[in-house]
């Protein structure tokens, strides 16, 4: 047993996080689902029929990639941190470092959870902005790509604020105060080169641009940045969040003394 | 034969500084039940911890059944199962959906048949679809030893079973306890209750700041340091103890009415007969008299104060 995988024990913890979506299907589901529909309506219904289109797309359809991106993001961070962040509250993680359970499926089990779950959330949105706005997929397997890409990126990012939290505050702050506005100032609502001079080039550092801008192009084929440099980006913050967890795993980081 | 758990100069030191394991040596045998005593922070935690893969060792090495806990944690884990200190369960989830998880854990495909039996064996059949955040304190503890059982471990820890457990939870843990030995498991627990050492382990270790200071079968433990003490309640109180027998190993209680005399059970000739002659010779008459043996509790605070 050594060397292969317990496949058991990833189904088991996948079932157990997806087990837990479905009880607070309000909280998990409904109430993204929910608020999303209010920027269509805000944004897109309401103010959006005062706005110019964007590079040829109308204001409402331009917002949809932005907005679920926005919801993509904070759900998977909130569900994968949420994951691992209770066990460790309640005492329960005792069960998983003392289980012949190596990091990676540990990994697999919380994050997968996590990341189908946002890419449902996303699915969800991306059908209920059909309610209020006519879009078109141009690239629909790059779409799906970008979603899973981005769903599995920010859950494994979660994962380690999860780790990292010590309390409830925590769990929330990077979500809050990072993630966030970085969504909002990545061009969720508009076109980077809709920004003045010098705040183009600032926005580049920002590498939530690199992701709405891949999923946008997805959808009607511009973007603000090349979509090898968006999925390159997407790519190698991924790699540093595996590097991220296979260390704290590792050493034990804030799960073991 | 190969001990079950081979635990060789383990230490721990946290990164608080606190040393809580000075080079611990101990041998589990396979099969027995093992007491491990100690006050409060001796360590007896840390201990089970780094052989659980909850808490990293800072150096040593410990074997289960021969596998290396870090180095082969996949085959030492799966031979261990572990029912924590603190009643830590997942209040949302029913009885019969947490017990399930573990197994699946451990890496064990679903056996309900088997978790059916477990559930059933603690009195827990009739809640398997409770929420566990709805059970009593006691009933908790019991999801717990289910879910340690629950992938069949050849090496069970018990940490402070019986804490917080009222007399009849106590009584079927006991019980269980016997029944998984029976069927060749291993049981490692820590205790506050001495009574439950005395009552149920094969042998006894006692920890004491971080260091092992003493492993012992049970019944020799007791024989060796058991000391019989005989009391006198006197006719008259005395006012202290005459010259003649200020060599005898007796003391006298502040009120003086009573005089105890220690003797070693081990000894051939305890002295009593003597004793009792040359008290009557001296006028020394008593109303009743009684001897009693040191418990484990007795020896162990000697102990545990022996080292302070």
């Amino acid at each position: 047993m050594s060397s292969s995988i317990n496949f058991h024990a990833i189904k088991a913890i996948y079932r157990f996080e997806m087990a837990r979506t479905f009880r607070t299907l309000m909280q998990s589901i409904a109430s993204p689902v929910l608020s999303t529909s209010l920027y269509f309506v805000v944004f897109g219904a309401a103010i959006g029929s005062r706005m110019g289109a964007i590079d040829g797309i109308s204001y409402g359809a331009f917002i949809i990639p932005g907005l679920i991106m926005l919801s993509l993001l904070t759900e998977s961070i909130s569900n994968a941190s949420f994951g691992i962040y209770m066990p460790k509250w309640s005492g329960t993680i005792y069960e998983l470092l003392s289980a012949p359970v190596s990091y990676v499926e540990a990994v697999i089990g919380y994050v997968g959870a996590a990341a189908t779950k946002s890419v449902l959330l996303g699915i969800l949105i991306l059908l209920t902005a059909r309610i209020f706005v006519d879009y078109q997929i141009m690239h629909p397997v790059w779409m799906v790509f970008f979603l899973v890409l981005t769903a599995i990126t920010f859950s494994l990012f979660g994962f380690i604020i999860g780790v990292w939290a010590d309390g409830f505050e925590k769990l929330q702050i990077i979500p809050m105060m990072i993630v966030t506005p970085l969504t909002f100032l990545g061009g969720s609502f508009y076109s980077i080169n809709m920004l003045p001079g010098i705040w183009q080039q600032i926005a580049l550092f920002n590498p939530v641009v690199y992701l709405i801008s891949g999923f946008r192009w997805s959808f009607y084929g511009v973007s603000d940045v090349s979509m090898s440099v968006s999925v390159g980006m997407t790519l190698v913050f991924m790699t540093l969040c595996f590097a991220a967890i296979a260390w704290i795993f590792k050493t034990g980081y804030k799960l073991k003394n | 034969m190969q001990p079950i758990i081979s635990i060789q100069n383990l230490t721990k030191t946290y990164a608080t500084g606190f040393q809580a394991l000075k080079g611990v040596n101990l041998d589990i045998r396979r099969g027995e039940i093992f007491a491990l005593l100690g006050p409060n922070g001796a360590g007896k935690t840390t201990l089970i911890g780094v052989t659980c893969g909850i808490v990293n060792p800072t150096s040593g090495t410990v074997l289960a059944d021969g596998h290396d806990i870090i180095s082969d944690y996949r085959a030492a884990r799966s031979k261990i199962g572990l029912v924590p200190q603190e009643l830590t369960t997942d209040a949302f989830e029913s009885v019969w959906a947490t017990v399930n998880f573990s197994r699946g854990l451990f890496g064990k495909p679903r056996d309900p048949v088997l978790i059916e039996k477990i559930l059933k064996d603690l009195s827990l059949w009739d809640k398997k679809d409770s929420k566990v955040m709805t059970l009593s304190g006691g009933m908790k503890r019991r999801v717990m030893i289910a879910k340690a059982l629950s992938h069949e471990p050849q090496i069970l820890f018990l940490d402070e079973p019986s804490a917080g457990v009222d007399v009849e939870l106590r009584r079927d843990m006991w019980e269980m306890v016997r029944r998984l030995r029976d069927s060749g498991v291993t049981i490692i627990l820590t205790t506050h209750y001495i009574e439950e050492a005395e009552e149920m382990a094969d042998r006894i270790g006692v920890i004491s700041k971080g260091e092992l200071i003493l492993v012992e079968d049970k019944n020799v433990l007791m024989e060796k340091l058991g000391k019989k003490q005989l009391t006198l309640y006197l006719k008259a109180p005395l006012e202290k103890i005459p010259a003649e027998f200020a060599t005898q190993p007796l003391t006298l209680s502040a009120d003086g009415n009573t005089l105890t005399y220690t003797f070693d059970t081990q000894d051939e000739h305890t002295g009593i007969a003597a004793l009792l002659r040359s008290l009557g010779e001296h006028g020394i008459d008593f109303k009743e008299l009684q001897s009693s043996q040191s418990s484990l509790e007795d020896i162990f605070v000697s102990l545990v104060r022996a080292r302070a």
